[in-house]
Formats: C-alpha cells, structure tokens, sequence
C-alpha cells in the first residue's frame, strides 16, 4: 500500500470520528466567510457595478449563473477525484466525501441551468435551446441524478458507493466538453467572460469582475460547508454501529439534537 | 430604490433568477439537518432497546 507515504496527517484526518469532529469545528467557520464574502459580492454586483451597454441589467444573473456554472463542473472533479481515491484504495471517508458531493452539485448544475433559462428569455428570446453548452449542462445534472440513484440502488452502502464513484469517474469526460463547447459549436450561448489561463482575453469590466469573482469565492467556501455537513451526517449513517457513534449519541444530547453543530 | 428594483424592466427575469439560486442552496444547507435528526433519533432508539433487552435476555436474543 502506498498509503505510508502520506503525511501524518492525512492518516489522522483519514478516521471517521476525527474527521467528524474537525468537519464539525471548521464547518462554521467557512459558512461566516462564505456569507460575508456573498454579501459583499451580491452588494458590488446588484448595488456598484454599471449596467451592461449591451444587455442594460439583465447582465446581473451573471454574479450567480457564473459562479453556480464553475461550481457544477468544480464538485463534479470534486466527486471524481473522491471516487478515484474510493475505488483504488477503498477509503471508507473518500467513499462518503463522492457521495455527499452529488447532491450540492446537482444543486449548483439546477441553479445554472434555471438561472441561465431566466436569462436567455429575454436576451436570446428563448426559455431552452439545444445549444451545445446547454446540452452538455443538462447531461451533468443527469450525471449528478445517476450518482446519487446508483448509490441508492444497493443494499450495501459501501458497494453503492463504489459504483456511482465508477460512474462518476465515466462520466468526467464531460467537463471539457462543457468548458470547450462554446468555441467547439459556436452556436447560442456566448463565449468565455472570464479567461483564467489568458487574463487579456477577459472581456469584463473590473467593477463587474471584482463581484464574480467574490461570488465565486463565496459559493466555493459554500460547498465546502456544506459537504463537511453532509459528509459528518454521511459518516454517523455508515458508522452508526461504531462505539463512537453510540458514544456520541448517548453521550451528548445536547449536540446531537436540533441543527448540527 | 423602486428604481433599483425595476432592474431597468428586468426584474421578472432577475430577482426569480436570485429567489432560485437562494432557495436551492438554501434546500441543500437544511436537508442534511433533518437527515441528521432522524438517525439520532433512529440510534438512540436502537440504543435504548438494547438496554432494555439486555438487562432480561441473554445477547443472543438482543441480537435477532
């Protein structure tokens, strides 16, 4: 096994019930800056930034649809590369982080493609099209809809897991398709706005990046709360007849019942 | 302000665009939550059963 070379750490981490009481400290934490950090950004976009020339403020679905549109394709790696680790070292916490990935990123891909609808109504003059970006979109949220149905189709969790993971590894040839699609098919939906790899060719004004870019820091920190949230949650099902389960069941009432800690 | 509403005659298309976004990410935040409260409450049961039966029966019982 090659988990030896891994730092300390990650052995630690590794553990179930220290990962759920790490989750447990960090999670709010991430959820403080990840509200803050949308205030601030939902401020510059609605409040400071200009109207665009061409589109007047309909542009302003940009500072969720953006954001939510990096999220779909970052969870999706996310979930990938935790399924990866599931299905070759059989890692039960890598198993649970796949799994609770799904349902956050089929959220995400939701508001991409809803957000994008109310877009496209009054800038293209249509709800949908079979545009290749929109498309490619839709097939990510059934992919997302496929883990989770996968998972849930087996009678063993950990069996569960670990084929949804295999789907889900399958299913990451559609990432590039989705980021390449607009200069692949150069049909309806318009290019890249923001060029990570190639900041010259960006082609938005700095009091309308500025707010993206916090946005998109701010759904980031977002989906970490939340899948520490749902892992934690994920974590006490699969384990529920470990001693430290019961322990934490009998032994803390106060935390355990209500809104998680 | 009713200006800034107004979103330039887009409203219809912005503030449900922004309602969506807050209401799907605000489903993924609570959903767990009321998972969490149903296998606390799932286990504790559990636990208590076994209590119970293991005063009075041998393991083997508490076991089926």
């Amino acid at each position: 096994m090659s988990r030896s070379y891994l730092p300390h750490w990650i052995h630690w981490l590794g553990s179930p019930p220290n990962f759920y009481r790490f989750a447990g400290a960090l999670r709010p934490w991430l959820m403080a800056v990840a509200l803050a950090s949308a205030a601030i950004g939902l401020y510059g976009g609605l409040v400071l930034a200009p109207p665009d020339y061409q589109q007047g403020d309909a542009y302003r679905i940009i500072f969720i649809h953006v954001p939510s549109a990096w999220m779909s394709l970052f969870i999706y790696a996310t979930m990938a590369v935790a399924g990866l680790v599931a299905l070759v070292w059989r890692v039960k916490l890598a198993e649970v982080i796949a799994m609770e990935c799904a349902p956050t990123g089929a959220a995400f891909t939701l508001v991409t493609l809803v957000t994008g609808s109310l877009w496209g109504k009054p800038m293209w003059g249509t709800w949908w099209t079979w545009d290749a970006r929109l498309t490619s979109e839709l097939v990510l949220f059934f992919l997302y809809l496929g883990v989770i149905g996968l998972c849930n189709a087996f009678e063993d969790r950990r069996r569960g897991a670990r084929a949804a993971s295999l789907l889900a590894l399958v299913g990451i040839v559609n990432l590039p398709i989705i980021h390449y699609s607009v200069q692949w098919w150069n049909t309806l939906h318009q290019g890249t706005t923001v060029d990570f790899l190639d900041p010259a060719r960006s082609s938005i004004a700095p009091a309308m990046l500025w707010p993206l870019l916090v946005m998109a820091l701010a759904t980031h920190l977002y989906f970490f709360a939340s899948l520490l949230g749902r892992t934690r949650t994920g974590l006490l099902s699969l384990e529920s007849g470990k001693q430290w389960v019961r322990a934490l069941v009998d032994g803390q009432p106060a935390q355990t019942t209500g809104a998680p800690t | 302000m009713a200006h800034w509403f107004a979103m330039g005659g887009y409203a219809i298309y912005v503030w449900p665009a922004y309602a969506v976004f807050l209401v799907v990410l605000a489903w993924d935040w609570f959903a767990p939550a009321s998972r969490r409260r149903r296998l606390t409450r799932e286990l504790r049961g559990k636990l208590a059963r076994e209590r119970t039966r293991g005063t009075r029966a041998t393991r083997a019982e508490a076991s089926t």
